[in-house]
């Protein structure tokens, strides 16, 4: 497996190369560069993931109690989130100050300190050192030497921020409050599939052999969605020519790509012109998979949301599901896909959610092919260079529209991507 | 006791077939392993173990796999690929009014056409099996995977 193993070393790659990888400073001509460049995938790392943006780590209902805790990653960073004893959520660096051995090896637990495995530093709730094994030394020989300050060997800390149950993660300070970093457009879009606490329905990973970016963009491309996954036209859980729109944050990182189910007046004659395959005649035998309700009273039936960098929150009927991408070197990433439902779902929602998670993940009946696609632009790479994608559908800017035929939300990635960037 | 009433025998032979039918490619017949009101589900041990009820596949009856394969032939898009399954001797761990519950691990080895070949998947087969007819068939199978991720997608079942 070629995936999460270190790239061959090269050298740091100069401002003036990176500002070259890119061919104009437009957004319709993605260079495939940023797909397997180690040196940007080192300054994604830096500029992105440990930069100003909001990442999002997991669930408030992921810890409920004090001292709970779980660990996940920031980027491709091991950190910790943790439910401090006064109720607060806390997070930090997965990694113990002393060697930089991994701190916490469960994914979920319950934990009054953390304890390192190797030489037993230790550390609160709020990742301060407060036990260090023979700091003084045994019957008066060895220890640390007079210059050692528990104080100053803490744990990196991370920022956090907390959105109708979510739980975003910065490493920068300078990081801008979360709600402005959104927008209201998002901000609404997201509290409509979350209006009240979440529950916890299961978990499951899906690993991607190809760069992470190749997944965001897909999340945020409405183009493909009637054409590569025939099971979405075919039923009509979402066809283009149904009712829906785009909307892209001011910087163009964020997006909502939502519609309604609305068969009566979907024009198909231009499915029909395309010659595309939405046509066939395959019919359900088990046609309640089809069934849903309108829980949120709007009948939007399909709503995909992305927050740059790394997260993903997903209602297709009544499949709910919080996605975050966790790159895995250059070539490889992780989708952790977090189901979840209601405290107060009744037996026949509950039932609907299960039915429907057949739609999604790595065996999704509309998303199994999302897993493969980006592999297929990856294995393409070696013959690319100095080549650029083309991204003008639905023209070369960055805008919210009614019509989803259009790659105006992939030109928004790149927008704020090559803000963060400076390339 | 002649080995075809004894269960472990009767269970291996049902769990041979099974594997024979998803491995040689012959996805139609795989809905005839399972009564009509059969539940399949592919689950991981975390949530298994958790209580956690949401499945990579769930389906509710026979009409759901039989969809299943409709949309494997039809709709969905993916690399041929085929799998091997080498199952473990099996465990009998209930047995009462014609059904018993079994229990087997299992690995699955994928081979990509291009000849990329990689264990796939592990994990166990927890099934509820109808021996009270003609020949055996499931009324649950729960397909519990040992780890939680899945490379790049699972289009053929396990």
């Amino acid at each position: 497996m070629a995936g999460g193993q270190p790239g061959p070393p090269c050298g740091e790659r100069g401002m003036t190369d990176m500002k070259d990888i890119w061919l104009d400073d437009g957004l319709t001509q993605v260079p495939f560069a940023v797909y397997d460049d180690q040196d940007i995938y080192a300054r994604e790392r830096e500029r992105l993931f440990q930069g100003p943006t909001w990442n999002i780590l997991g669930l408030e209902c992921e810890v409920p109690e004090p001292s709970d805790y779980k660990t996940t990653y920031l980027g491709d960073i091991p950190v910790v989130l943790v439910r401090g004893k006064d109720g607060v959520l806390k997070a930090f660096e997965n990694r113990c100050a002393h060697r930089g051995a991994l701190l916490c090896l469960e994914r979920f637990g319950n934990a009054k300190a953390f304890t390192c495995v190797y030489h037993a530093w230790s550390y609160n709730h709020d990742g301060e050192l407060i036990g260090v094994a023979f700091q003084n030394g045994i019957q008066g020989e060895g220890g640390m030497g007079e210059g050692f300050r528990r104080e100053d060997h803490g744990l990196r800390q991370v920022k956090i921020a907390v959105l109708a149950g979510l739980v975003f993660g910065s490493f920068d300070e300078a990081v801008p409050p979360l709600e402005d970093y959104l927008g209201p457009d998002i901000v609404a879009r997201i509290h409509r599939v979350l209006p009240r606490p979440p529950k916890i329905l299961g978990y499951f990973t899906q690993t991607l052999r190809n760069n992470w970016k190749l997944y965001a963009e897909n999340v945020r491309d409405p183009y493909h969605a009637s054409i590569l996954h025939l099971f979405f036209t075919t039923f009509r859980v979402n066809r283009l020519s149904q009712k829906g729109g785009i909307i892209v944050s001011e910087n163009g990182g964020h997006h909502v790509s939502y519609s309604m189910l609305d068969p009566g007046t979907a024009d198909d004659s231009d499915y029909d012109a395309a010659k595309l395959r939405a046509d066939s005649e395959f019919g359900l035998k088990e046609p309640r998979l089809l069934d849903g309700r309108d829980e949120f009273n709007d009948g939007i039936t399909l709503q995909i949301l992305s927050v740059f960098p790394n997260l993903v929150l997903q209602q297709v009927r009544n499949s709910l599901v919080v996605r975050q991408i966790v790159p895995q070197g250059v070539d490889q990433a992780d989708v952790v896909w977090t189901t979840y439902g209601f405290d107060d779902d009744d037996e026949e929602l509950m039932d609907l959610r299960l039915m429907q998670s057949n739609f999604v993940g790595p065996a999704g009946y509309i998303s199994m092919e999302d897993g493969a696609v980006g592999n297929f632009i990856q294995r393409a790479l070696p013959g690319t260079k100095g080549e650029t994608s083309v991204v003008m559908m639905g023209g070369e800017d960055v805008a919210s529209m009614a019509s989803r035929a259009t790659e105006t939300s992939i030109r928004g990635f790149w927008k704020a991507y090559r803000n963060l960037m400076a390339i | 006791m002649p080995p075809d009433n004894n269960p472990i025998g009767i269970v291996s032979g049902l769990l041979a077939d099974y594997a024979h039918c998803i491995d040689s490619d012959e996805l139609e017949r795989w809905p005839d392993f399972f009564t009509e009101q059969a539940r399949y589900r592919i689950t991981t041990t975390f949530n298994h173990e958790r209580g956690l009820p949401v499945g990579i596949i769930d389906a509710k009856n026979r009409n759901m796999l039989e969809d299943r394969v409709a949309a494997l032939r039809k709709a969905n898009i993916y690399e041929p690929q085929r799998y091997r399954h080498i199952i473990s001797v099996v465990r009998i761990t209930g047995e009462s009014g014609g059904l018993v519950q079994a229990e087997a691990g299992f690995i699955v080895v994928r081979t990509m056409i291009d000849g990329r070949q990689e264990l796939f998947v592990s994990g166990r087969y927890l099934d509820s099996i109808d021996l009270s007819g003609e020949r055996a068939v499931f009324t649950e199978k729960l397909v519990v995977l040992d780890s939680d991720k899945i490379d790049t997608l699972l289009a053929i079942p396990l």
